[in-house]
């Protein structure tokens, strides 16, 4: 079998690339990218339409990426899985649909470390009197969950959270936090932003009890512009149409329109289609490994990052979680993070600088950005070393 | 202090370009021209904390920037702020070359000299690009 690195062609391509975004967006593996050039090449055709075999063979390929998915995250229906953009449609999906069955006064509880596609799409529905209210963050980056059932007062009817954060790494106790919600609110409805989760630990929809869970293609291996909701059926078929347009309805006149069942309802238009059939051989790599391979590969990645960087002089690591997902986010004293990033940048060390689409986490450990390098399959010892090198010879130039 | 003095350039425009070009290719390799770029991010004058207004501040910076104009006989004086020091350095290349120039000789000189010196990556229109959203800040003061 070949080696986890030699299945991205674009470790060939630039041997000297030290990958440390994945938590931004991952590379592909060979697989991915072969999936989408030969169905441009050999199969390409539009699906649920045609009769002739090209589209029905398009059409299964789509529709077998849907049981696919719908045994990564363990659904108990194929029809509760629907293809979106991503992570940020699906949330946004949710959010206008349930915006019009909620009520002026009903609240949404999110948490202070989500990122603006779980902050922003609920803050769209305060024009409608919905409120937006706040779990908050300990300083370690862990969630202040010893409280979390006063939190949720009568006007709360939906509590949307993510299972890891992307710009402190931390992993909430998803399965706990639920029960304990459903304990004493069994008709919560429940988001799970699985953004940050789904390329790095089991899922299991019906194991955590979400009502929604939401995640990418791209970070997963994955394409660009193919993204999954999971949502119960009964939630489903009772949120409104999102979109709408061919594919999603059942009859059309001019004065009316009937919709289609789930998870069509959801899917209006021509879907990304290369994107969705390449989505099965993403899940493929990642199950060709095995969870247990990957997670220890990456705590072990973790460990020797956080060792390693802690050795820098007023280097300092925000996010301290004790379950943390293999992502390092730091910044260094008098030195900017932006500025780290670019000089790191012409060693070929990729990662992020910024505020990571999550300000409120920024505004809570008061540092406008910080520099974050995250970690997936395909690393190695030698990018952290490769790193830790970067980030002392950048301190050097800045300083 | 928030009156400064603002003094006409000693050379034209063109002829400052090609002494800047000129002082980048001493440099071999990046880090010694990124090593110049943080020293002359360092060495940008004080900027007024009174000046770090909503008014003056660019958005879409990966770090906060502020960049003040001032008109006087026919020319625009700039005078700006970065908390990254990079940024800085790239708002150094920009006074260097732009700052007490007439509307004409702003709206007429492009930034393709960056790619001269080897800072051609700083010009995409990127969310992540402070120098290029400082640009269309200044050009659109001008129109």
């Amino acid at each position: 079998m070949l080696s986890v690195r030699q299945q991205f062609p674009i470790f060939t391509h630039q041997p000297d690339l030290v990958w440390l975004d994945s938590a931004s967006s991952t590379q592909k593996p060979r697989s991915v990218i072969e999936t989408a050039q030969r169905f441009y090449e050999m199969g390409y055709s539009n699906i649920h339409r045609g009769l002739y075999p090209l589209s029905e063979r398009a059409t299964a390929d789509f529709e077998a990426t849907r049981d696919v998915v719908k045994r990564f995250i363990n659904a108990g229906e194929r029809e509760e899985v629907v293809f979106t953009t991503g992570t940020t449609q699906s949330i946004n999906l949710v959010a206008a649909g349930l915006g019009k069955l909620l009520k002026a006064g009903d609240a949404v509880l999110i948490t202070e470390m989500e990122h603006h596609a779980n902050i922003v799409p609920w803050q769209l529905l305060v024009d409608k009197g919905i409120q937006v209210k706040s779990l908050y963050l300990a300083d370690n980056g862990e969630l202040l969950l010893d409280d979390l059932e006063s939190q949720l007062t009568p006007d709360v009817k939906v509590f949307a959270f993510t299972a890891v954060s992307n710009a402190l790494g931390t992993v909430n106790p998803v399965q706990q936090m639920i029960a304990r919600v459903r304990a004493v609110r069994p008709d919560m409805i429940i988001l799970v932003d699985a953004a940050q989760a789904i390329a790095h630990m089991p899922i299991d929809v019906q194991a955590w009890d979400c009502d929604f869970l939401a995640f990418s293609g791209h970070k997963l291996y994955g394409p660009t512009g193919v993204g999954v909701l999971y949502g119960k059926r009964t939630w489903l078929e009772a949120l409104p149409p999102y979109m709408g347009g061919g594919d999603m309805i059942r009859t059309v006149t001019l004065e009316k329109t009937t919709f289609n069942d789930i998870p069509y309802k959801f899917e209006a238009g021509t879907p990304n289609i290369e994107g969705v059939l390449a989505l099965a051989p993403a899940i493929a790599f990642v199950e060709s490994l095995g969870w247990s391979a990957i997670m220890a590969h990456e705590q072990a990645l973790l460990a020797q990052a956080t060792q390693a960087l802690q050795q820098i002089d007023g280097l300092r690591i925000i996010g301290t979680a004790a379950h943390k997902e293999a992502v390092v986010s730091f910044i260094v004293d008098g030195v900017h993070p932006s500025d780290m990033a670019t000089l790191l940048g012409y060693e070929q060390i990729c990662l992020r600088a910024s505020h990571h689409c999550a300000q409120p986490v920024m505004q809570r450990y008061q540092v406008p950005a910080t520099v974050r390098a995250s970690f997936a399959a395909y690393n190695q010892s030698s990018d952290i070393e490769k790193l830790v090198a970067g980030v002392e010879m950048a301190v050097g130039m800045l300083r | 202090m928030d009156k400064p003095v603002n003094t006409p350039p000693k050379y034209d425009i063109q002829t400052t370009i090609e002494q800047l070009v000129e002082r980048f290719a001493f440099f071999n390799d990046w880090k010694d021209r990124y090593q110049y770029l943080i020293d002359l991010g360092k060495k940008l004058p004080p900027f007024n904390e009174t000046w770090q207004t909503e008014a003056n501040q660019i958005h879409g910076c990966q770090s906060q920037v502020w960049l003040k104009i001032d008109y006087e006989d026919g020319r625009y004086y700039l005078r700006a702020k970065s908390e990254a020091t990079i940024v800085a350095g790239m708002i150094a290349l920009l006074l260097w070359v732009y700052n007490g120039r007439t509307k004409e000789e702003i709206l007429t000189t492009p930034l393709d000299f960056l790619g001269k010196i080897g800072l051609m990556q700083h010009l995409s229109p990127s969310r992540a690009n402070g120098l290029y959203n400082m640009i269309k800040h200044l050009h659109s003061h001008l129109n």
